[in-house]
């Protein structure tokens, strides 16, 4: 029954994943999924979140698509970075500077964009906290 | 005739512009090598981008279909995205791109259509606007962008979809040079709006599930689209350029290379000459007494 199966995370700049899988956590728009094989062909849109690879490896997603084929699982994630490359301070500084965008921002436009902003970097920083 | 000491400076100036592109040459073939890297790792996203909306526009088609992939309806008012580079010295690389976006703006004009251009990179502005300047909308200059990245693309994809939504075009086309090799590139017209969307294969007409559902996801994978398909135009176009700039050099160093040769020649007898003329008169002086 724990049959694997392909699995690849690509970003626009490159491929972060490619290999075989036996479970994929994905945390589609309307809540995490897991996926594993024979799982039925399946286009789901992604919200912020992590994807956990076989219940270990960790990384940190930001919009984007999972496609799910015969041939296996394709993620197309917007923004994507490896939980292990993210510095937890370093972020917290990146928080700080978002929070002051928000307030600085003067237009309607400029509020929604840093807000945007902001609330990718919580989760991300959740997300390393988690 | 040139005296000596002209001569001896003029090779020398030669000699210094030869160090100059040598130098241009090695600069471009280490940047051509990460442009090319960076190349290659971007086609893995935009093929099974492609893959993707190719399943779902065989899914949806006729009138339902987003105007994002199947256009307005109209063909009046087009909209052409010149991408060139912001440097010159690169060889025939900005002007084979201009010469292709100006066949199509004069055979749009002659068709009675409207054109507008957005140029991305300076030097296609310089050209285009001798020409075409009131049709320019804009320029959007990447000077101090080292290595493109998605954030470069993403704001010109936004804008064009705000001018295509704004009903300021509709068509959009996007003029770019694609890297077959250092001494090939392929200047290229790629239609942006309606999307270009390749045959799927029969295969895989799968059922689908869709979340949420199959107009929403098309919804915000369609100007996605643009976006990878902006960002992998300027990535094909940084690669060329470099490319291109290297032959360029190359061919610039063998030519003086060449020059130095042919002016060290005239130097060594022009300095012969001298001598010999020296001696006759020495000896026709000697002769006389």
């Amino acid at each position: 029954m724990a049959g694997t199966f392909s699995f690849e995370l690509v970003s626009p700049e490159r491929v972060l994943f490619s290999g075989e899988a036996t479970s994929v956590v994905v945390p589609a728009s309307e809540g995490e999924m897991t996926i594993l094989a024979q799982h039925a062909p399946l286009m789901a849109s992604l919200r912020a979140g992590v994807v956990t690879i076989d219940g270990g490896k960790r990384l940190f997603v930001r919009g984007g698509f999972a496609d799910v084929s015969a041939t296996g699982l394709t993620l197309l994630a917007e923004q994507a970075v490896a939980l292990e490359d993210v510095d937890a301070d370093k972020l917290a500084g990146e928080i700080r500077d978002a929070e002051e965008d928000l307030r600085d921002a003067k237009s309607d436009e400029a509020r929604t964009k840093a807000g945007e902003k902001l609330e990718a970097l919580k989760a991300l920083m959740a997300a390393v906290r988690h | 005739m040139p005296s000596l000491k002209d001569l001896r400076n003029r090779i020398a100036s030669v000699k210094a512009t030869q160090k100059i592109t040598k130098a241009m040459q090695m600069v471009a073939a280490a940047k051509l090598r990460r442009a090319q890297a960076a190349a290659e790792a971007a086609r893995p996203y935009a093929s099974k981008m492609e893959a993707v909306l190719a399943n779902l526009a065989s899914g949806i088609s006729g009138s339902d279909a987003p105007a994002l992939l199947a256009g307005n309806g109209r063909d009046q008012v087009h909209l052409l995205v010149v991408c060139t580079a912001e440097r010159g010295l690169c060889g025939a690389f900005n002007s084979s791109i201009v010469r292709l976006a100006r066949e199509r703006i004069n055979a749009l004009q002659a068709a009675g259509k409207q054109v507008k251009i957005l140029c991305v990179g300076k030097k296609g502005y310089e050209q285009l606007k001798r020409q075409y300047e009131k049709l320019i909308l804009d320029v959007i200059e990447l000077r101090g962008v080292k290595n493109v990245g998605y954030g470069e693309a993403e704001p010109i994809a936004q804008r064009v979809i705000e001018m295509f939504e704004a009903g300021e075009f509709d068509v959009a086309t996007l003029f770019y040079s694609r890297f077959r090799s250092v001494i090939q590139q392929i200047p290229t017209a790629q239609g942006l709006i309606p999307a270009e969307v390749p045959a799927s294969g029969g295969a895989s007409l799968a059922t689908y599930d869709y979340e949420p559902g199959e107009g929403e996801i098309l919804a915000s994978l369609l100007p996605r689209n643009i976006a990878v398909q902006i960002f992998r135009a300027l990535l094909e176009n940084a690669a060329s350029e470099q490319g291109a700039r290297m032959s360029a050099m190359d061919n610039a160093t063998r030519n003086a290379g060449e020059m130095i040769k042919k002016q060290t020649q005239k130097y060594n007898r022009t300095r012969q000459a001298m001598i010999t003329k020296e001696l006759i008169e020495i000896i026709s002086g000697a002769e006389a007494l």
